[in-house]
């Protein structure tokens, strides 16, 4: 246990200190947090801090040179260092995003040399946004029972089927999507993982309200859409496996200790600055108590990521200590939520439309969002499956086989 | 940064690990905590040839001069194994003690004895950790004791005791002084010691070079390391209760195969794992960066003591009937963790004192917790 910066680590931070300094002038107001909770198309001053971000090596910095990255060498102590320098000054990082965060990575592994050089500098760029195209009507957890099927026609699919939960269809260029390539194959090799543009012809986009009030995600209609055969990433038939490694991608995307520790900073401003009959909340010891206990699981969480980056960085394969973040971060960001709202009282039901909304109102949509969370990217039940069975090794859950 | 075990730490945990596996049964576990000695002598001196009492002694003295960071992760081996052994008191708050606030000659004298396991210290720091209940309070005058020392930890099977005044200036009292008397308290883990220490002029020696945080300081070490024995106690309680799902059959099939039970061990292994990186964090400030520590020491140990609580209930209910009774033996874990939760602090005390230190000077607080926490 030593955490002392080595040598190339301290002048690494100096550097990353070195290069906000300079351009945090450039930093746009709104935070990628902002574009998930209501997605919308990027300004101009977001895409540009990304694409600074990008060049300069402080947001995907090991997307290969060749792909319009930085190329650097791995080194997962650099990424915590950046990440953690932006945020101690609150300066916006790179932007995460289903294309960013989970199509990145994934084509990288498993992506041709025509779809990485065609696709990755555009959408680490914020030129090229996304959307997910996996859950169905009727395939929800169940995600390999798909039904959306892709026939062959020469040398393209012809796609029927429709999606739901698509975050962000009515405003992406790109779907990455699972359909259902080989109808004879089982339940699991099937499918395959096609990447097409939104405008293709047959495609309906019909955005679902969400209980925030805010559309965020869509159902999404494939009627005789034809797409060429080169769109498949991975192989045909190969796409759960593809679609996997873009899960794990996307389970660490949705448990990051900063954004806890982050809502907790402004609750413990909440307990200092509101007051009830003059005197701070703070002096409330019932909410002072839930404070403290989310203060130790935020810092558990923190330290937490600090040991897998340890493991990750000596090349330790993933396990148990893994499985649990997305389960742990996304509950304890959802009571952060609880608490914020329960310190505010009658103001915690403020919503949309009173003029402190930035201030006031987002606790009640936070509370609502990180419900989401805590059902997208596979349901906490799921993921209690994943820890009983890959980290404690139990029996799994039966699997039918019929589609 | 390097957030993880070196060689050398992997070496210290693995040799207990070793040690305690092939010296603790759950025989010897019974036959202790139903015997009239609740500590197991003979593994505290098996335990001593590993260098157990000595961990945090200067080597000069006949110790390994190692931290606290190599003693967190003794104490998980000991949780781990229950082993009945006075480690959070003789080993880690009474030499602390002795070097924080003894003398040269204090410390010449009595540091070689604990290194070796020749003498026993037990510490009755109870009212300085948590707050005096029912009588408790010890006034010091010319270096003669008066009072009542609650709660004292293996203080009943100890040569000397770590006695802290109400002032919280520290004292060493032998155990056969003219004066001293002592009543054993039975408790739910017995394989435990836990006394009541009444003193009626009772000379002792006064540890007098002590900054005015040093009894906080010492407390805090022993509250990492019951959190780190905690942590033990619950990862064995999880890896119990897997290992019985995955052998216990109802319906015809395994009971690891309900997901009931699943989710219940997988809740229990995902509240464990944070607390892991908690404590090594709390031990690594302890040692390195003690600013931050006095926060985190406080923050770890109410955090693991709920979740010790919630797995300790949750890994004897995946054993159905056979986690109440004696014969499985769980409950020696249980009740370890039971045990540990009262001690140095309850988490609700702990968190009380984590909010003023935080400067919710207004919180509606016990009014110990803020004395404790302003000193
Ligand atoms: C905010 C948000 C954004 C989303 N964005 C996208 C997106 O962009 N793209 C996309 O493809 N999908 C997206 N989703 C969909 C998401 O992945 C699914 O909602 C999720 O996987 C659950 O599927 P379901 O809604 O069909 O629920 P169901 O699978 O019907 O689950 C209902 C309940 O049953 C439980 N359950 C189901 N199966 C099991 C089991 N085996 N064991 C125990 N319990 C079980 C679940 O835990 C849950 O409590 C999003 C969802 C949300 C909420």
């Amino acid at each position: 246990m030593d955490l002392t910066d080595r040598a190339e680590h301290k002048i690494f931070r100096e550097e990353v200190r070195d290069f906000i300094a300079a351009y945090r002038h450039l930093a746009p107001e709104d935070t990628a947090h902002s574009y998930r909770l209501m997605p919308r198309p990027y300004s101009d001053e977001v895409r540009n801090w990304q694409k600074l971000l990008v060049e300069k090596g402080y947001a995907n910095r090991t997307v290969p040179k060749a792909y319009g990255g930085f190329g650097a060498e791995p080194d997962i102590l650099k990424s915590k260092i950046i990440a953690d320098e932006f945020f101690k000054v609150n300066v916006p990082q790179g932007l995460y995003s289903q294309g960013i965060s989970m199509l990145v990575p994934t084509l990288l592994e498993h992506g041709t040399e025509e779809q990485k050089r065609k696709w990755i500098a555009p959408t680490v760029r914020a030129d090229v946004f996304w959307c997910q195209g996996y859950s169905e009507p009727n395939s929800g957890s169940d995600l390999a029972s798909l039904q959306t099927s892709a026939i062959e026609d020469g040398d393209d699919f012809i796609i029927n089927g429709s999606k739901i939960w698509t975050s962000s269809a009515h405003v992406a260029q790109m779907i990455f999507c699972l359909v259902r390539t080989e109808p004879e194959a089982g339940k699991y090799d099937g499918i395959s993982y096609l990447i097409f543009p939104m405008d293709t012809p047959g495609i309906e986009i019909r955005p679902l309200q969400t209980m925030t009030g805010h559309p965020s995600f869509n159902e999404v209609f494939f009627t005789d859409v034809r797409v060429p055969k080169a769109a498949v990433v991975g192989g045909r038939g190969n796409g759960w496996k593809v679609a996997n490694s873009t899960l794990a991608h996307e389970r660490g995307m949705l448990s990051n200790a900063n954004l806890s520790l982050e809502r907790l900073q402004k609750i413990e401003k909440l307990l200092k600055t509101e007051t009830i009959d003059g005197a701070p909340v703070g002096e409330n010891a019932a909410l002072m108590d839930r404070y403290i206990r989310l203060q130790a699981r935020v810092q558990g969480m923190r330290l937490h990521e600090m040991r897998l980056i340890t493991a990750a960085s000596m090349g330790k394969p993933r396990g148990l200590e893994d499985l649990v973040c997305k389960l742990l971060g996304c509950e304890i960001n959802h009571q952060l939520d609880a608490l914020a709202i329960d310190i505010l009282g009658e103001i915690g039901v403020l919503y949309d439309g009173i003029p402190s909304i930035d201030l006031d109102g987002v606790w009640q949509q936070l509370y609502m969002y990180d419900l989401g969370l805590i059902i997208g990217g596979g349901t906490a039940q799921i993921q209690k499956n994943i820890i009983a069975e890959r980290g404690l090794d139990m029996p799994r859950e039966p699997k039918t086989t019929k589609g | 940064m390097f957030f993880g075990l070196s060689e050398e730490q992997l070496l210290i945990q693995d040799s207990f690990r070793g040690t305690l596996d092939r010296l603790v049964s759950l025989d010897r576990i019974r036959e202790i905590s139903n015997g009239n000695s609740s500590i197991d002598r003979a593994l505290w001196r098996e335990l001593t040839a590993l260098g157990l009492p000595g961990l945090l002694i200067d080597e000069e003295q006949g110790g390994s001069g190692l931290q606290l960071f190599e003693a967190a992760i003794v104490a998980t081996e000991l949780g781990r194994s229950m082993a009945s052994v006075p480690f959070a008191s003789a080993a880690i708050m009474a030499p602390l003690a002795l070097k924080h606030a003894g003398s040269d000659t204090q410390q010449k004298e009595w540091l070689p004895k604990i290194a070796s396991g020749d003498i026993i210290i037990g510490t009755a720091l109870a009212q300085a950790a948590s707050g005096a209940r029912r009588g408790a309070g010890v006034t010091a005058s010319n270096n003669r004791l008066n009072g009542k020392a609650s709660f004292a930890l293996d203080a009943s099977e100890a040569d000397a005791i770590l006695i802290a005044d109400e002032d919280s200036n520290l004292y060493l009292a032998r155990t056969d002084a003219k004066g001293l008397e002592q009543k054993n308290l039975p408790t739910i883990d017995g394989a435990r010691p836990l006394s009541d220490i009444i003193l009626t002029d009772v000379d002792v020696e006064h540890l007098g070079n002590g900054s005015k945080d040093c009894v906080e300081d010492i407390i805090n070490a022993g509250r990492i390391i019951l959190t780190a024995e905690s942590f033990g106690a619950g990862e064995e309680m999880l890896r119990r209760a897997v290992a019985y799902a995955k052998e216990r059959k109802q319906f015809d099939r395994v009971i690891a195969s309900f997901q009931a039970v699943k989710h219940l061990c997988a809740e229990m292994a995902a509240e464990l794992q944070p607390c892991q990186s908690l404590i090594w964090y709390a031990a690594y400030a302890y040692d390195n960066l003690p600013e931050e520590a006095r926060l985190v020491v406080l923050l770890a140990k109410s955090h693991m003591d709920e979740v010790g609580r919630f797995v300790a209930r949750t890994a004897t209910e995946v054993h159905g009937g056979m986690g109440y009774t004696d014969l499985m033996g769980l409950h020696f874990w249980f009740k370890r963790i039971g045990f540990n939760r009262a001690q140095l602090g309850s988490p609700e005390k702990l968190r009380a004192m984590a909010a003023a230190m935080q400067g919710f000077t207004g919180a509606i607080t016990p009014a110990s917790s803020q004395t404790a926490a302003a000193r």
